[in-house]
C-alpha cells in the first residue's frame, strides 16, 4: 500500500504538472496570442520552476523525510494553482496592459501564476525517490521506476487534456477537478500507515 | 510503340486527364516567417497565397495576375457587402490581411476612411506587398501584432470604428482565441451604435452551429451570407431592411464594376434563418476547443 500511493502521488503530479501547463497556454492565449514564444514563455517557466523544485525536493528530503510530507507536497502544489481561478484572468489583464511585447508579457505572466505550484509539485520525485531507496545497490532502479511512473503520468496528462479534457469540460472545471485529486490525494498519502522498514 | 514515344503519350494522357483548374502551380516565393512557411503559388492566371504546401488546405488569397482588381475569391463581395449596411464609414477595422484584398479595394472605395489593419506576421505583409500589390498610405496602416491583442488594446484606449472585419485564419481556420464569446465582446466594445461587423468563417465547418450561436448571443440577429465561405454581417441597434441595404447598393454599383462586384450577385444572399443548432454550445475562452470540434 505504502509504495502504491508512493507511485500514484508521483504519477499523478506528473498528470498534474502537464495539465495545468496545457490550460496555462489556453489561459494566456486571449492576453499574448497562442504564437510559437508565448508556449516558449509558458515552457521555459515550468522547466525552471521544476528545475528549482528538484533542488528544493531534494534538500528537503534529507530531515525526517516521510509519506505524510509528500503528501503535504502534493496538498500545498494544488493550493498554489487555485489563485489561478479567481485572479488568473485580472492578473493577466493588468500584465498585458503594463508589458507591451507579448513575449516578455507572457514570461512574467506565466511566472506569476505557474512557478509557485510547479516549483512545489518539482519536489515531488527527488522527495519520492527518498522514500523508495532501500540501499544504494537498488537506488538506480528505484529513480528509474519512478522517474517512469511520474514521466508517464506527464504524457497521460497531456494527451487527455488536450485531446479530450479541454473537449470535454471548461479551463476551470478542469483545473478545479485536478486540484480536488490532488488533495484528496495527498490526504491519503498523509493517513497511510508509517512504512513497514521503520525509518 | 518504342520508349519515348510511350512516354509521351503516358504523359499526354495524363496532362489531358487532368481535371479542369488543376494546371500545374508554380511556387514563384517562400518564406519563413515566426509563424509559418508564406507560400506564392502562381498557375498562369491566378496567384495565390497560402500556409500549406500546394495548397492544400486552402488559400489565404488570390488575384487575377492580368486583372488584380477584379476579386478573385467569392468572399471578399459577400466582406465588402457591409458596405450596404454602412456606406460611409469613416473608420475600419481589418483583422487579418492576407493579400491585402480587402484594404486594397476599401481604400478605393472609401478613400476617406482611416483602415486600420491587424496582422500578426510581418512575413504576410511583406509578401503582400511584393506579390499582391498591397499598400500602406497614411489612411490605411498594418499593425503587426495579434489580433485579440490588438483588440484588447484598442478597447482600453476606447477606440471605435464603423465597420470591423473579422477575417484571421491560420492554415487551419480561425486561431481559437479569435472565436469566442469573449472576444467578440471585446469587438463589440470597439462598435457604436450603426457599426457594422462582417466576420468571413466557413459555411461546412464542424464549428457552423457552435459559431453560429456565439455570433448570436454577442450580437443578436444578423445576415448570413453563405456560399462556400459563410460571412456574418451583424450591426449594432438592429440590422437595415432588405430594401434599404438594396437601395444602398446605387451608391457603389458603379464603383464596383471594376472590381467586377454586383449587388446582384450578393443580394440574394442575404438573409436571417437559422439553420443551425440552436442548442449548440457557445464558445468561450474557457471552452473553445475549436480545431478539435472542426476535425470531428
Amino acid at each position: 500500500m505504502y509504495s502504491i500511493v508512493l507511485y500514484l502521488v508521483a504519477g499523478w503530479s506528473g498528470f498534474f504538472v502537464m495539465g495545468v501547463e496545457l490550460l496555462g497556454g489556453r489561459l494566456l492565449a486571449p492576453y499574448f496570442g497562442s504564437s510559437i514564444y508565448v508556449w516558449g514563455a509558458l515552457i521555459t517557466i515550468f522547466m525552471l520552476a521544476l528545475s528549482i523544485g528538484y533542488l528544493a525536493g531534494g534538500r528537503l528530503s534529507i530531515h525526517s523525510p516521510s509519506l505524510k510530507r509528500l503528501g503535504i507536497i502534493l496538498i500545498l502544489a494544488a493550493l498554489t494553482v487555485s489563485p489561478m481561478l479567481l485572479f488568473g484572468t485580472g492578473m493577466l489583464d493588468s500584465v498585458s496592459t503594463a508589458i507591451e511585447d507579448p513575449r516578455f508579457g507572457s514570461l512574467i505572466g506565466s511566472a506569476v501564476l505557474f512557478f509557485i505550484p510547479t516549483t512545489i509539485s518539482g519536489m515531488v520525485s527527488p522527495y519520492a525517490i527518498r522514500l523508495l531507496v532501500d540501499d544504494r545497490a537498488t537506488s538506480g532502479r528505484n529513480a528509474g521506476h519512478l522517474f517512469f511512473v511520474s514521466t508517464f503520468g506527464s504524457a497521460a496528462g497531456t494527451i487527455l487534456t488536450s485531446f479530450y479534457l479541454v473537449l470535454w469540460l471548461e479551463v476551470n472545471q478542469i483545473l478545479i477537478t485536478m486540484i480536488v485529486i490532488s488533495l484528496a490525494l495527498g490526504l491519503v498519502a498523509c493517513l497511510i500507515p508509517k512504512n513497514r522498514r521503520d525509518e | 510503340m518504342n520508349a519515348p514515344r510511350l512516354m509521351r503519350f503516358l504523359l499526354l494522357a495524363l496532362v489531358a486527364g487532368m481535371p479542369f483548374g488543376l494546371q500545374a502551380q508554380e511556387l514563384i516565393h517562400s518564406e519563413k516567417s515566426l509563424y509559418r512557411q508564406v507560400l506564392v503559388y502562381e498557375d498562369g492566371e491566378t496567384r495565390c497565397m497560402c500556409f500549406t504546401v500546394r495548397c492544400s488546405k486552402g488559400r489565404q488569397t488570390c488575384l487575377y495576375v492580368k486583372n488584380p482588381d477584379q476579386l478573385a475569391l467569392g468572399y471578399s463581395e459577400l466582406m465588402l457587402s457591409s458596405l450596404y449596411l454602412e456606406p460611409k464609414p469613416k473608420s475600419i477595422l481589418i483583422v487579418g490581411l492576407g493579400g491585402g484584398v480587402l484594404p486594397r479595394t476599401l481604400s478605393h472605395l472609401v478613400p476617406d476612411a482611416k483602415i486600420d489593419v491587424v496582422e500578426i506576421d510581418p512575413a504576410v505583409t511583406r509578401v503582400a506587398e511584393k506579390y499582391f500589390l498591397f499598400k500602406q498610405s497614411p489612411n490605411l496602416k498594418v499593425n503587426e501584432v495579434d489580433g485579440r491583442v490588438f483588440v484588447k488594446r484598442a478597447g482600453r484606449e476606447k477606440k471605435t470604428y464603423d465597420i470591423i472585419m473579422l477575417d484571421a485564419f491560420d492554415h487551419e481556420y480561425i486561431p481559437e482565441h479569435l472565436l469566442t464569446q469573449e472576444f467578440l465582446e471585446e469587438v463589440k466594445a470597439l462598435m457604436h451604435p450603426g457599426s457594422v461587423l462582417a466576420a468571413n468563417t466557413f459555411s461546412g465547418s464542424g464549428l457552423y452551429d457552435y459559431e453560429s450561436v456565439t455570433y448570436q448571443k454577442v450580437f443578436g440577429e444578423f445576415y448570413n451570407l453563405k456560399t462556400a465561405n459563410r460571412v456574418i454581417l451583424a450591426r449594432i441597434g438592429g440590422l437595415p431592411t432588405l430594401a434599404q441595404i438594396t437601395e444602398n447598393t446605387s451608391l457603389f454599383e458603379s464603383a464596383l464594376a471594376k472590381y467586377r462586384m454586383t449587388a446582384d450577385d450578393v443580394i440574394p444572399l442575404f438573409n436571417k434563418r437559422v439553420d443551425w443548432d440552436p442548442k449548440a454550445r457557445v464558445l468561450t475562452d474557457q471552452y473553445s476547443p475549436a480545431n478539435l470540434l472542426n476535425s470531428r
